[in-house]
């Protein structure tokens, strides 16, 4: 029986979130470990298992891995999310990306001050409806399929549901003006992989609060 | 006969230059349209750029942009991303190390005097113990002349151009690291990369206050 691949990082979202779907939405099953103290990141640094002394960290099939994006191309290559060439591979590559830039935006939100949180949300909104979900909603609505890339399931339909429910947590009618990714999400919340993952008590982890804000703090030392 | 890849960027360095130096160590001759400030407009207006972004790059009938993505495409097309699941994953951490270590530098010359003597002092602390290390000793441990797998990947061309970068920055950073010495020699002397390292070649002189200028322009920052 192969091992469960392990994840190090601290309790909450973060960069690890987009791995904790990735693998859920595959059907795999995972162990996690939480890191509450700097100095349990210095040993992980010291004893070699932190190749740039950074989270996340993922072992899987005897390497440790690190670096989101290298993990998570592992990840979708490995259980067939990452198309069936290099054309489409191509595709699942930009998609992507251009949602992770808008996760970037989501995932600096809580460490910014308190007066600039407002003009944020209106940012993620912007972005959100101005720049990248008219892109998905164009390609479904092109070809007519349940999902972006060659009609088959793939990474770039699990990131656009990650990001999609995010910007709903901070702008909950932000899907008002795009009924294909309305429908996209509904497909996408009915998988039985997904759908176990967004029930109670998977590992999925909640909105970060100030708690999980001030251990990031304390963790990786932040000013 | 294919046609040419064609690179849409300002003239400069910024992100398009790791793309332009995988295609030019690849052996793959491109064609660059630099953009000026209604270029972007254009580009933008006729559905040209995915995200309203570039770099943007016409490659095999694609309009694609997102430079991440871009470089995956270039290295797997030209056997440049090892030859299993397992080796890529391999290339993908050294490659995020090295643009991260490049993403440091890139960002220096939009910063204000003062943060940028300060990111200088960071830059050559983490060029020295957090990344060239990695790479020496990956290097030191198998003895051999490429990162991974025995043969030329994307990662050795991205750290090529990241120490070259970094040296741009600090003449002697690696003054600590033999084998990187070492292989920086033996990559610079490699054909294609030999060309591109001579002048007239694609290849954009470091960012001076013009280069700034021009994208604060363009990109409205």
């Amino acid at each position: 029986m192969s091992e469960k691949p392990r994840l190090t990082y601290i309790n909450g979202r973060g960069r690890m979130e987009s791995i904790r779907w990735l693998l859920a939405a595959a059907g795999v099953e995972f162990e996690e470990i939480f890191l509450q103290t700097r100095e349990q990141l210095l040993k992980l640094g010291q004893d070699g298992s932190l190749m740039f002394h950074q989270l996340p960290l993922v072992e899987i099939d005897g390497m440790k891995l690190v670096q989101c994006r290298a993990i998570l191309s592992y990840i979708a290559g490995k259980y067939n999310l990452y198309g069936k060439d290099l054309k489409e591979r191509a595709l699942i590559d930009m998609y992507v990306e251009g949602i992770s830039d808008l996760m970037q935006l989501i995932l600096m939100f809580p460490f910014s001050p308190p007066e600039a949180k407002e003009k944020n949300i209106a940012t993620i909104a912007e972005k959100a409806t101005e720049r990248y979900f008219p892109v998905f909603e164009k390609v479904l609505k092109q070809h007519g399929q349940d999902f972006l890339v060659g009609n088959r399931f793939s990474w770039a339909d699990v990131q656009l549901m990650e990001a999609i429910l995010a910007v709903e947590e901070k702008v909950p009618s932000v899907l008002s003006g795009f009924p294909q990714l309305q429908a996209f999400k509904t497909k996408m919340s009915n998988m039985p992989t997904i759908k176990k993952f967004l029930q109670p008590g998977s590992p999925r982890k909640p909105p970060p609060d100030e708690n999980y804000v001030a251990t990031v703090m304390k963790i990786f030392k932040l000013d | 006969m294919a046609e040419k890849p064609k690179l849409h960027y300002t003239r400069g360095r910024g992100k398009m230059e790791s793309i332009r130096w995988l295609l030019a160590a690849a052996g793959v001759e491109f064609e660059e349209e630099f953009i000026e400030k209604e270029d972007l407009e254009k580009l933008r207006n006729d559905g040209s750029l995915l995200f309203q972004q570039v770099p943007m790059v016409e490659i095999d009938g694609m309009k694609m942009v997102q430079t991440r993505a871009i470089l995956c495409y270039i290295a797997g097309k030209y056997n440049l991303y090892g030859k299993d699941l397992k080796e890529r994953a391999w290339i993908d951490m050294y490659v995020e190390g090295t643009t991260d270590l490049m993403g440091m530098i890139m960002a220096l010359p939009f910063q204000a005097a003062d943060v940028k003597e300060k990111n200088i002092a960071l830059i050559t602390e983490r060029a020295t113990t957090r990344y060239f290390p990695v790479y020496e000793k990956a290097l030191k441990d198998h003895g051999q002349d490429y990162l991974v797998g025995n043969k030329l990947s994307w990662a050795d061309i991205h750290l090529l151009e990241a120490i070259l970068m970094t040296e741009e920055l600090k003449s002697d950073i690696l003054s600590a690291f033999p084998l990187l010495q070492a292989f920086k020699t033996k990559m610079s002397n490699m054909p294609t990369i030999k060309k591109f390292l001579q002048p007239g070649s694609p290849r954009k002189p470091p960012p001076d206050e013009n280069y700034v200028a021009t994208v604060m322009k363009i990109f409205k920052l």
